[in-house]
């Protein structure tokens, strides 16, 4: 049978490093297939997240040979087997083990986003009519499985370190999610400028290609964004018609 | 002494999956204190895995549907073994919990005049679950999260509780340990809400997670509780059968429901050939009937491939022993072939089925808007539970609480598909209100430290042995027994030795050792989730053995029939003084009249 060797990061802090195993291989395998053997056979407290299996968790993010990817639902034939795999944990994030990182900062940033608020019910039992379009456009940004691997992908994050001003790629879906929501009528425009830094996105689209979902991150999310802040706070004219209407 | 961390809440909550969120937000509402305690990080429970749809009798696609036909319905799926106080507040109350989360910000398809749509479904006779699009769970778990976390619940992340703790006969609390830095931490509470999910890693072939290791079942069985219908494990007929990798990982029925059929090698579909009596006047008659239905045409009947899905699972099975079967010992089941009714068949399959569409492609190379799926069984769903009152959710231990799908009752001995996740926000709301109500009403309850102490030094054990054998082995050997001789065709003398093999697994999970330290350690985790699911298998083999008949999920190759004196009891499991395993037969309680009579109706 094929083997195939896997440079895994292990230890923590100081104490890490990369470390070579052999796996061996079989049809339709996945970095996490390999890394689930790798444990149970030459590795038994190997830290690892994952879930599902399935890519419908978003737990079991990595950086595969360099690329933020899910192991899940990375098949070892989409891969160069000639070399060595490297496996990591996500870099943009305080490592803890092996290849488990500290993601909490994100579960603190999503609460200081503004909750959705519907308008009032459209009908008399409480509830609300909807045209699939409008659904349509939103349910896009709610695919999100809050795999992280945007935020891991980010300049601004990643190498910046912008983690106080900038709440990063994924939340800004999550905001464009709630703004263009057919029932919401909350107003982040304000907070995305001032308080969520919607302005330190230059743009590079690095964060849509590595989304598992394909979500049009910045296309459809991040620029239309932008569009509302900017017609918010720099276009006169809309401001005039804001104050009169 | 041991060392721990304190935390004190009135209520606690273990379990952030769809049950254990809808009971912490009305807890919260209750305004006590509460805590929220799961062992993976939040919005990644198995309730985000769902795809079908959330079953509510809404009656906007049609409106013949209402609580009583949908109340029949859950009857019917279980074989009359349901508590049938729970299948009848299910029905009636699931509409308004699944409005409510709209009111939350769920966004579902919609109907034609904007409401929310609905999808046909095996076993409702109405189409009747609520969905968006194939990710109808993530939508749930997501609108529950977003939602319960601007609430006052106080959440605790990748914390595993190992075990509950009781002053006298009542709850007092749980202990924990972090998986991030291994700490232990006490949770004190003067109520307990078990919210844990199933048990579905006690099977090698599942669609379940690694978190479904059946922890809440034991917790409450150690802590004295009872547990019923053990021996109703839900093989789901449609998993992935290549390649090696995904086999188990679920294709939604939902393919079914959009006009998917299934086929064997000599492309016949097999399905047409065993409709079982109680559901011949259902089914439909033809393949063009068949089709009708799944296009919305309300005077035909449903496919038989929409039977329940222990029927199918079987029907499966039977193509495949019988050399009928796909290449990789599954069948077809094919949705490509719409493309003969439907122009854009090819987008159609992608908007309504995108993550199987994904899914196929991604793991398994395959485009299914072109070609056939191959699909066999997979273990996927626990009928079986803590049993608990109907209207509060208390088990027999005061003060504990269990909801979802480590709770027992509602489905009986077979569930519907759907009737999960409306399971979790019905009864998750009334274990969460009534918990909340419990723990105001109760004197504080102090946990003894000596149990304390001997359950961290029981924790720490597999440190101190130098054992030769790690838990994955034990593990992987038990998931192996578990599928080869008390899976889908259950026979006496196989699960008979199954037991002698689960006696060999207890003596060497408690003899085996793990390495490293106690820092986000698998192989320690894997070691405690052990002791979890050998209860649990114990008590499905031992449950499965008392019941001689076939029913529901259930199925005896001696005794292939349902049997009448099996039909009036339920199965109970509990943890007798000594500590053994002992059966009990608990005669279900009469039937209200008036519930009765709907059944007759509905007959
Ligand atoms: C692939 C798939 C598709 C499905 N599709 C549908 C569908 O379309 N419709 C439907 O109705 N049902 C469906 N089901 C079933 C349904 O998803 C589940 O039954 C349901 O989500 C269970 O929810 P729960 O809240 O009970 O548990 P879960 O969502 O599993 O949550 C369990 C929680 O308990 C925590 N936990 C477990 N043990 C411990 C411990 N010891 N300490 C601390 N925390 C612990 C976990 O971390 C998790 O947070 C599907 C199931 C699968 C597998
Ligand atoms: S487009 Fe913006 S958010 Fe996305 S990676 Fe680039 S800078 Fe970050
Ligand atoms: S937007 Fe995509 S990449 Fe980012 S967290 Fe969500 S699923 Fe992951
Ligand atoms: S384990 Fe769930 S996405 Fe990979």
């Amino acid at each position: 049978m094929a083997q195939a060797t896997f440079r895994i990061w292990r230890g923590e802090g100081d104490r890490a490093g990369f470390q070579d195993y052999t796996a061996e291989t079989f049809e339709g395998m996945v970095v996490l297939d390999a890394i689930h053997q790798i444990q149970a056979e030459q590795a038994n407290d190997l830290a690892v997240r994952w879930n599902c299996k399935a890519g419908k968790c978003g737990s079991c993010s990595a950086e595969i040979n360099g690329r933020p990817r899910l192991m899940c639902m990375t098949r070892l034939n989409q891969l160069d087997l000639g070399e060595p795999v490297t496996v990591e944990p996500m870099r943009a994030f305080p490592h803890i083990r092996d290849l488990v990182a500290d993601v909490s900062w994100n579960f603190r940033v999503k609460k200081q986003i503004r909750k959705f608020k519907p308008r009032p019910a459209d009908a008399a039992d409480g509830t609300w009519r909807m045209v699939q379009k409008d659904a349509d456009r939103v349910q896009e940004f709610r695919k999100c499985i809050e795999c992280y691997l945007c935020q891991d992908v980010c300049h601004v994050l990643r190498e910046h370190r912008l983690h106080e001003e900038f709440i990063g790629p994924r939340f800004l879906i999550y905001a464009a999610a709630l703004e263009m929501h057919p029932l919401d009528v909350e107003n982040r425009v304000q907070d995305l400028r001032d308080r969520h830094g919607i302005g330190c996105c230059n743009i590079t689209k690095c964060c849509t290609y590595v989304c598992p979902e394909s979500i049009t991150i910045t296309d459809n999310g991040i620029i239309p964004l932008k569009e509302r802040v900017v017609d918010r706070f720099f276009d006169p004219l809309s401001r005039l018609f804001r104050i009169f209407s | 002494m041991a060392q721990y961390e304190t935390h004190e809440h009135d209520v606690i909550v273990i379990g952030a999956g769809g049950a254990g969120l809808r009971a912490a937000i009305e807890a919260a509402a209750g305004s006590v204190s509460v805590g929220l305690i799961t062992k993976s990080l939040l919005g990644k429970a198995h309730t985000v895995m769902a795809e079908g749809g959330v079953a509510a009798a809404l009656a906007n696609v049609d409106e013949r549907d209402n609580w009583r036909v949908h109340f029949a319905d859950t009857m019917r799926g279980g074989q009359y073994l349901n508590n049938w106080r729970m299948a009848e507040l299910h029905a009636k109350e699931a509409p308004d919990r699944v409005k409510e989360l709209e009111a939350w910000g769920a966004l579902f398809d919609r109907t034609s005049d904007g409401r929310i749509l609905q999808r046909q479904f095996g076993g409702h006779r109405y189409p009747r679950l609520a969905h968006v699009g194939d990710r109808t769970g993530l939508e749930m778990i997501r609108t529950l999260q977003d939602h319960g976390i601007h609430q006052s619940i106080e959440v605790y992340m990748e914390h595993t509780v190992i075990r509950l703790l009781k002053d006298g006969g009542r709850i007092a609390g749980a202990l924990a340990y972090e998986r991030e830095r291994g700490r232990f931490k006490l949770f004190r509470a003067r109520a307990v809400v078990l919210a844990t999910g199933g048990i579905g890693r006690a099977y090698k072939i599942t669609s379940n997670s690694w978190e479904y290791t059946g922890d809440g079942h034991a917790l409450a069985y150690d802590a004295g509780a009872l547990l019923i219908d053990m021996e109703f494990v839900q093989f789901h007929p449609t998993g992935m059968v290549w390649p090696p990798s995904v086999r188990g990982i679920l294709v939604t029925e939902g393919v079914r429901g959009e006009g998917g059929v299934l086929r064997n090698k000599h492309g016949k579909r097999f399905m047409f050939d065993d409709i079982p009596e109680n559901y011949r006047a259902q089914t439909a008659a033809s393949e063009e009937e068949g089709w009708r239905y799944t296009q919305g045409d309300r005077d035909a009947r449903r496919p038989p491939e929409l039977l329940t899905r222990d029927h199918v699972a079987r029907c499966i099975m039977r193509e495949v022993r019988e050399g009928r079967g796909s290449p990789h010992g599954g069948v077809f089941l094919d949705i490509a072939w719409i493309r003969e009714r439907l122009p854009n068949a090819a987008e159609h399959i992608k908007r309504k089925l995108p993550s199987m569409y994904h899914q196929f492609k991604q793991l398994g190379d395959i485009d299914i808007t072109k070609e056939p799926m191959e699909v066999g069984p997979t273990t996927h769903y626990m009928m079986g539970g803590i049993r608990v009152d109907g209207d509060t959710q208390m088990s027999d231990v005061p003060g504990l609480f269990a909801a979802g799908e480590c709770g027992a009752g509602l489905h009986g001995a077979n569930r519907l598909g759907g009737n999960s996740l409306s399971d979790l926000l019905v009864f998750g709301k009334r274990a969460g209100e009534h918990a909340a109500s419990y723990a105001k009403q109760a004197r504080p309850a102090q946990a003894d430290a000596g149990e304390i102490e001997q359950a961290i030094h029981d924790a720490l054990a597999p440190f101190e042995r130098g054992g030769a054998e790690g838990p994955y082995q034990v593990q992987q050997q038990l998931e192996e027994t578990m599928q080869d001789l008390v899976g889908i065709v259950r026979r006496e003398h196989e699960m008979v030795e199954a037991l002698a093999r689960i006696e060999d697994y207890k003596r060497r999970a408690r003899q085996c050792s793990v390495c490293g330290h106690r820092e986000y350690n698998n192989g320690w985790h894997t070691a405690l989730d052990l002791s979890s699911l050998l209860t649990v298998a114990e008590a499905i083999t031992r449950s499965a053995l008392e019941r001689k008949e076939s029913r529901g999920a259930q199925f005896r190759d001696e005794y292939p029939a349902k049997d009448d004196r099996y039909g009036g009891f339920n199965v109970g499991v509990r943890k007798s003084a000594a500590g053994s395993m002992h059966i009990e037969r608990l005669p279900l309680p009469p039937l209200r009249d008036d519930l009765k009579q709907i059944i007759e109706e509905m007959k």
